[in-house]
């Protein structure tokens, strides 16, 4: 395999399992809320900032690793 | 940027608009190299900071006791918002820090919200006073992010120090998470340097990551928009609108999120372990 094949897999494998990951947790951590706001409606709007928040924290290493992706693709720096 | 027969390929596009004004004249070969300044986002971190000043001064001024307009209705809503967040997270004396946390939050917004002009519009502009590079937004780079983190770090250590007094924070260095045994007091501070740290970087990495990975998909769509075909300009057009709108959502819940936790980490330094 060249090393231009090898990058795009080293690319297409950080987006991909990074989004594996965030896409769980952030599954998870809705469905725990939806099932709080069925219990106690009347703590939606609080939890609903919280909720925000987290997805933000859960999304943050998913988002590091499309940025370095993106950098191999096309400003490489270890290429010349 | 093309001239007659020599139009950019896609790669050359891209590598082209993610090139910094620097001070150097050329692109950064080192990954640190502190030699070397973004002009660009100095300029516009600056230039957004005046902007949200000159805003907030206005909205000042404008407060009366009688019904407010929409503006400084807009604005006592945000500042009483910020107000809220910290003095529920700060369990202490918020009257710097919740400045801080508004400041932080209206700046990176007006920051990150450069985004969502065209991402040719800025470069062109500057091409016509002569300057060949151009990022126009200041939280995409790096280096801004990863101040701004910094500045948060050195809020959370003063703080540390102000309450706890120099001699308690330096103990509790060594003798938090696992107990002031004198055996554990190595491991006491690796962990705390190591929680420092990961703080930091996670702050700074989180916001610019972001911003870095939304203006590249910019890029990418109007690369799209470069296939001059009625699918190309079609697609160029949805697909930006798409992510324009998500975009949107995406800037202010960073910026919100910078905004809590900076909250967050000072205020735990404000509470012992």
């Amino acid at each position: 395999m060249t090393n231009v094949a090898l990058v795009a897999l080293a690319c297409g494998l950080i987006i991909s399992l990074g989004a594996l990951g965030a896409c769980l947790g952030i599954g998870m951590m809705g469905g725990k809320y939806i099932e709080a706001a069925a219990r106690q409606p009347e703590l939606m709007d609080k939890l609903q900032t919280k909720m925000f928040l987290l997805a933000g924290l859960i999304d943050a290493a998913f988002l590091i690793g499309v940025g370095i992706a993106m950098l191999f693709a096309f400003a490489n720096p270890f290429v010349g | 940027m093309a001239a007659g027969s020599n139009a950019p390929t896609a790669s050359e596009y891209i590598v082209h608009h993610l090139a910094h004004l620097n001070t150097s004249g050329s692109a950064q070969t080192n990954i640190v190299d502190f030699s070397i300044i973004n002009i660009d986002t100095l300029a516009w971190a600056i230039g957004m900071g005046a902007l949200m000043a000159w805003f907030m001064y206005r909205a000042a001024r404008m407060v009366r006791v009688e019904a407010p307009g929409r503006f400084v209705g807009a604005i006592e809503w945000l500042v009483e918002f910020v107000h809220e967040q910290a003095r529920s997270i700060v369990q202490g004396d918020i009257r710097m820090i919740a400045p801080l946390a508004l400041t932080s939050f209206v700046w990176i917004f007006l920051m990150n919200a450069i985004d969502l002009i065209p991402v040719d519009l800025p470069p062109r502009i500057a091409e016509l006073f002569g300057i060949h590079y151009m990022r126009a937004v200041a939280t995409a780079d790096l280096n801004a992010p990863l101040a701004m983190s910094i500045v948060v770090l050195g809020a959370s250590i003063y703080y540390g120090i102000k309450i706890k007094h120099p001699g308690g924070f330096v103990k509790e260095l060594f003798s938090a998470p696992f107990g002031s045994n004198i055996i554990v007091a190595p491991f006491n501070l690796l962990i705390n340097i190591i929680e420092y740290a990961a703080k930091t970087v996670s702050l700074g990495m989180r916001l610019f990551g972001n911003m870095f990975a939304g203006e590249l998909v910019f890029m990418l769509i109007a690369l799209l928009g470069a296939a001059a075909t009625w699918w190309g300009f079609g697609l160029h057009f949805l697909a930006g609108l798409g992510w324009a709108i998500f975009h949107i959502l995406i800037i202010t819940l960073q910026a919100f999120i910078f905004m809590m936790l900076a909250l967050v980490y000072i205020g735990q330094a404000h509470e012992g372990h």
